[in-house]
């Protein structure tokens, strides 16, 4: 079995993961947690759907952010994808996209506050460089030949209209719509740092153990989520395009003079602003990196390999759930609810649920990142296993697992898993925010003591480590010749 | 001009050679038929023909070369994207002019699928898709013709009338075909490709199903 490298590759993760549940801080710190976990889940099941008017403004919010900054994302990003094949343009897609939402808006709160702005700008400039990359790889796909069959003399846009759009538009509507999607994921967290989206009524819920309003607020998540198709129309889309920005409300205005100082002097380092020479700066960035980043960098990759391989191990167990390979169709319909709640439940929401119930460590962190990653892994291969024909006398239940649909479904597997790999890590870093201490933990303690020359740092090296681990994860599907086209 | 002159075409595949060296000159008005067994590198000869050329020939590739998700007037449009301006070209992708209609429509009628002009070409069966190529080559009206295989995927009779329109609407033509008798019907010259090099070259008046079976 260790002739082949895929297995070798996936001992060798699973060795990496157990050493880091050793070093790891795993515990459950809180004194009740599962009489807690009970008092949730009877939340849950009774929703109180009218106990704030908020509700329905955080909800209508939630939409509006995600439309806009999903809109203007995928406009930069298309544009962006038309000179891709320039390196300046790739290096700094890579870079806008390594840096997580949250962070983009802890940016921008700095210096244009509580202002719309700075919610739909967190959305649109990463989404702009994830835009950038899948855009291109699918022009990329397209047929060359038409374009080489026109007459000599056709301009580079009627050829481009005619020879390239139409190819992909389908993948590239599809794609874009999955973003939206990704996008009302992204607009719901930001209401952690202080937008008027759905985080933020749910953040004051939970801190006032009001359960039945969080439930309600998550109920009402998942089903925005689940009728996507029904209300997210070809034909309505120009309206809701026109309509969203004058949805995101008021917020506060922007001090101008706020912005320029952010860019003057807050984010200058220290030593450099008082003017204290090269060796003080030595010195402060020497002190950044042993007191934070080292620690967060090392938190960071031990929390996201145990993450990557408990997504995987889920993602394996799951997959069976919605398999037309077992079970009637009531187990089917319950695993796809299962999974359709676990990979639409934002894991920053997730991590944030269960911190609350289990205490601070690293075990809350890794139980979202693994439902929420493994139920999107796990959904992509339950479905791909029912295009697998078995042969009429193929075994049945553990055989039929582990000897028929593993060995078929194992490369895809691991390709959808080590493309995640940079996305797990990306909310690694961000779930620091909630007070674990990854990178975002450090960032989030150096803008509370307004030092954000250390902030703009820590976010560099995280942004470094994302495409760091980006890299690798494509070099090992390289290596391994896995292919995945990004749909996930 | 009075015609083409081709001069030392030589490809090679991975190292090999596929074809030639080889030369020949095409006079204006001549109807040359490339024959050959499979493999013999007609395919390619028409791709560096067609380089040769650099685009001032419509060609119908093997592969037809569609864009399978745009209706079939698109598809034949494409063939005058130069003759128009920019603007004019965008508003057509969303909502064609009259006369373009029409004179795409006139142009399928004479191949026998005007039902077919607003149903994308990834709904067609191959014969629907190799006539919209055939369409498309001729709407660009260049010249010269290029064609590999055009009524492959035609059933008897109207492969011959393909055939006969394509004679009629290019002054010259190149046209690699594998039905024999079809080449000597519609080509003044035949010219017969046997491991990348020429191995017959002669007018089609001249010849005889049995004289172009020894090659293959």
């Amino acid at each position: 079995m260790f002739a082949y490298p895929t297995v070798r590759i996936s001992f060798l993760f699973l060795a990496l993961a157990v050493a880091g549940v050793l070093v790891a801080d795993i515990a459950i710190t809180t004194a009740n947690p599962w009489q807690d976990l009970g008092q949730f889940f009877l939340g849950v099941a009774t929703p109180n759907f009218f106990s704030t008017e908020g509700l329905m403004t955080a909800l209508l919010r939630t939409v509006a952010f995600a439309f806009v900054g999903v809109t203007l994302g995928s406009i930069c990003g298309f544009l962006l994808a038309l000179v891709y094949r320039s390196l300046p343009v790739r290096v700094f897609c890579a870079f806008i996209r390594a840096i997580h939402e949250l962070f983009w808006a802890l940016i921008f709160l700095q210096f244009f506050g509580f202002h719309p702005l700075t919610g739909v700008l967190a959305i649109a400039i990463p989404y702009a460089g994830i835009f950038a990359k899948v855009y291109s790889e699918i022009l990329d796909e397209a047929d060359p030949e038409p374009a080489r069959l026109l007459p000599p003399g056709t301009s580079s846009l009627a050829a481009f209209l005619y020879a390239r759009i139409p190819d992909c538009w389908v993948q590239m509507r599809t794609y874009t719509a999955y973003r939206l999607e990704c996008g009302l994921r992204s607009s719901a967290i930001l209401g952690f740092v202080g937008l008027p989206t759905l985080g933020f009524y749910l953040e004051s819920s939970f801190s006032q153990g009001l359960y039945s309003d969080a439930g309600a607020m998550l109920i009402l998540f998942y089903l925005l989520i689940a009728t996507m198709p029904l209300w997210v129309r070809p034909k309505l889309l120009p309206f809701y395009i026109l309509a969203a920005p004058f949805f995101l409300g008021e917020g506060l205005p922007i001090v101008w003079g706020n912005v320029e100082r952010f860019f003057t002097e807050d984010i200058i380092p220290s030593p450099i602003r008082s003017g204290e020479g090269l060796a003080a700066f030595t010195h402060w960035f020497g002190d950044v990196m042993v007191t934070e980043a080292l620690p967060g960098i090392w938190n960071t990759v031990v929390l996201t390999q145990i993450a990557l391989v408990a997504t995987g191990i889920l993602a394996l167990l799951a997959f069976p759930l919605i398999s037309s390979h077992f079970g009637g169709p009531v187990r089917r319909t319950s695993g796809h609810v299962f999974l359709v709640i676990a990979r639409s439940t934002p894991e920053y929401i997730l991590a944030y649920i269960l911190l609350q119930l289990w205490g601070p460590s690293m075990l809350p962190a890794v139980v979202a990142l693994a439902l929420h990653n493994g139920g999107i892994i796990g959904h992509l291969i339950g479905r791909q296993t029912n295009s697998l024909k078995l042969r009429p006398d193929a075994p049945k239940g553990l055989s039929r697992y582990s000897w028929e649909l593993v060995p078929r479904v194992y490369r895809s597997f691991l390709a959808f898993l080590f493309y995640r790999w940079e996305i797990i890590m990306r909310e690694t870093a961000i779930l620091g925010i909630l007070g674990i201490y990854t990178l975002g933990f450090y960032v989030d303690s150096a803008i509370q003591n307004i030092q954000f020359d250390r902030a703009m740092i820590l976010i560099l090296i995280t942004a470094l480590l994302n495409i760091g681990i980006d890299a690798l994860g494509r070099l090992i599907r390289r290596k391994l010749a896995l292919q995945t086209m990004p749909s996930c | 001009m009075s015609g083409y002159d081709f001069n030392g075409l030589t490809a090679s595949f991975d190292g090999e050679r596929v074809i030639g060296p080889l030369s020949f000159s095409v006079q204006k008005g001549e109807h040359v038929g490339l024959v050959g067994k499979s493999g013999a590198g007609k395919s390619t000869l028409i791709r560096l023909l067609y380089d040769r050329l650099d685009g001032e020939a419509s060609l119908i590739p093997q592969n037809l070369g569609l864009v399978n998700a745009l209706p079939v007037f698109h598809n034949v449009f494409m063939g005058q994207l130069d003759q128009h301006p920019s603007w004019y070209n965008t508003v057509t992708l969303v909502r064609p002019f009259r006369r373009d209609k029409d004179a795409v429509r006139t142009l399928l009628r004479e191949l026998g699928i005007p039902e077919k002009l607003w149903v994308p070409t990834a709904a067609l069966s191959g014969g629907q898709r190799q006539r919209v190529a055939i369409a498309r080559a001729i709407y660009r009206q260049a010249p010269t013709l290029l064609a590999d295989e055009p009524i492959s995927a035609l059933d008897g009779p109207m492969a011959w009338q393909v055939m006969a329109m394509l004679t009629q609407q290019f002054a010259t033509s190149i046209v690699a075909l594998h039905d024999v008798e079809m080449a000597l019907a519609h080509c003044s010259r035949i010219i017969g490709i046997q491991d990348g090099q020429i191995a017959l070259d002669a007018p089609a008046s001249q010849l005889t199903t049995a004289d172009i079976s020894e090659l293959y």
